[in-house]
């Protein structure tokens, strides 16, 4: 097997007040695989996107990445779309770009492309309050690929979302996935959408969070409404609804 | 959207009725003088004001410039002074624990009384718009201080995932993001700058050349001459609205495409 791209060892994250975020977390994300952390809000999965991303470090036990924490390797989106309001879409695009120092002349094909990814070709000019909750997100998805980073990290990204639109980013965003490659780090707590989307579940069990379960999703890569009503998916929902119910109980004794 | 029939534009319906109930009162003001013989030297007319106006131009318009030159020169100088100073305090801690008491010093204490100091020490032209700078500096300075702080958190995180430079985070990031807060300071700044020029004009009662419009309406009032005295009371009203309408338009017009407060109820 190929060496994972982030490996977690016994990580352990005490906040400055003294809450114990994650303790004696063992978890590895592997090269190009879609993988989510399933848990109940506050067992610290923000935590481990924040420490994958060198936004905050550890307090105990080990983080290997597979790569330096250069700018680009990663792209962040958050449960906000987190867009600069002052600025176009175009620019909140063109910001990764910028803060290298690109020169906007020579950044205009890479943010037209990562625009034109997410299916926003031809918005580049509006500004976010001028733009549904769902192209934001899209906006916000563009801005996290314009370097094209090796590993995506998204914090409950749909979970503003209603349910028609959340679908289509589900959809989108596996062929955006299937498209480039990216490695995707998801966060929701939603039964659902993990089964959906993953290649991987990760059930985080909080009070402090750790793995309480893995759970492989052997299912094509392609998926649609046909995967959404079959039996297999009702099976993997089964699965992670128990899990993630064993990871609560656990929590009460 | 276009109207028919019956209902009024949209313009009038708004500007309509602040308009007539301010044309009303002046009628009712024209009115009662007329019909009561009111003497000039008690209550002067509208009319009268307005007469004065035009006949005492000689007098109230360079007075005006005067007031006028203050009140910005103030004001440039406090967006200059308390937009750096608040930059600086964002930057390095240590600069706002050490400056911060003596803005909040020079705050509380009534400008009228600093006034009197200040002209001891400085020719009275220097005085006034020292005094106008310092009334209009604080809240400049304390609302951008507070929008350079008050950026969204994840955009910080974000700029530091993109090892931005602490120089690209300030302009791309806080900056942008202080600019409603620095427009609501100014306009309270504006209107305060005004304030403390008339203020210290009226402390320092200089005559001759140079003297604003508080010094001509303290000389007025000595003299009795009450039209006057109203004359230059109707020219501060309409520089101070004047003041306050640029600043909002300035702000509308900066804000427009992105903030909340600048954008209709429809959206
Ligand atoms: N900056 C912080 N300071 C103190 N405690 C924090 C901080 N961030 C998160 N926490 C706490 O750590 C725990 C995990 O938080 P988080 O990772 O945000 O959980 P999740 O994303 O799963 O909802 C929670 O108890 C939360 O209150
Ligand atoms: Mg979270």
């Amino acid at each position: 097997m190929t060496k994972p791209l982030v490996s977690f060892q016994n990580a352990g994250k005490i906040y400055k007040n003294g809450t114990v975020a994650l303790a004696g977390l063992d978890l590895d994300v592997r090269g190009s695989e879609f993988l989510t952390l399933l848990g109940p809000s506050g067992c610290g999965k923000s935590t481990i996107l924040r420490l994958i991303a060198g936004l905050d470090n550890l307090s105990s036990g080990a983080l290997a990445r597979g790569f330096s924490l250069d700018r680009g390797k990663i792209g962040f989106v958050f449960q906000d779309p987190t867009l600069m309001p002052w600025a176009s879409v175009f620019d909140n695009v063109f910001l990764p770009l910028r803060l290298r120092g690109s020169p906007r002349r020579k950044a205009t094909t890479a943010v037209e492309e990562a625009l034109a990814l997410v299916g926003l070709a031809s918005s580049g000019r509006a500004f976010p309050r001028e733009l549904s909750g769902g192209m934001r997100m899209r906006a916000s998805i563009a801005r996290a690929l314009v370097l094209r980073p090796l590993v995506l990290l998204m914090d409950e990204p749909f979970a503003a979302l209603d349910e028609i639109t959340r679908f289509k980013l589900n959809d989108d965003l596996l062929a955006l996935q299937g498209e480039l490659g990216t490695t995707i780090v998801f966060v929701t707590h939603s039964v659902f959408e993990s089964v959906y989307l993953s290649t991987r579940i990760a059930v985080i069990a909080g009070g402090p969070g750790s793995v309480a379960a893995e759970i492989a999703i052997d299912a094509p890569s392609v998926r649609g409404t046909a995967f959404r009503t079959s039996s297999v998916y009702a099976h993997y929902c089964a699965q992670a609804s128990r899990a993630l119910q064993g990871a609560k109980d656990e929590d009460l004794t | 959207m276009k109207s028919f029939g019956v209902t009024p534009p949209r313009w009038a319906a708004r500007y309509g009725p602040p308009v007539l109930v301010f044309a009303g009162v002046v009628a009712a003001w024209e009115a009662y003088v007329r019909a009561m013989n009111v003497p000039a030297y008690i209550l002067p007319s509208p009319s009268l004001v307005f007469e004065t106006l035009f006949t005492d131009r000689a007098t109230l318009f360079p007075a005006l410039l005067v007031t006028l030159k203050t009140t910005f020169g103030a004001l440039l100088a406090a967006v200059i002074g308390g937009v750096g100073l608040a930059i600086l305090f964002t930057q390095w801690k240590w600069v706002e624990r050490s400056f911060l008491p003596f803005a909040i010093v020079l705050q509380v204490t009534p400008i009228v009384a600093i006034a009197p100091l200040l002209l001891i020490y400085l020719e009275a032209p220097a005085a006034v718009l020292v005094c106008a700078f310092l009334v209009a500096f604080f809240p400049i300075l304390s609302n951008t201080a507070l929008g350079l702080a008050s950026a969204d958190r994840n955009l910080v995180d974000l700029f530091k995932l993109y090892r931005a430079t602490r120089w690209q985070t300030l302009l791309h990031l806080r900056l942008p993001a202080a600019l409603p807060y620095f427009l609501g300071g100014l306009q309270i700044g504006g209107g305060l700058a005004l304030i403390g020029a008339i203020v210290a004009e009226l402390a320092a009662g200089n005559a001759g050349k140079g003297a604003g419009l508080a010094f001509r309406i303290s000389e007025a009032g000595y003299r009795l001459n009450i039209p006057r005295m109203f004359a230059a009371l109707a020219l501060i009203s309409a520089t101070g609205i004047a003041i306050f309408a640029a600043l909002s338009a300035l702000s509308f017009y900066l804000l427009s495409r992105w903030h909340d407060s600048a954008a209709g109820p429809e959206r």
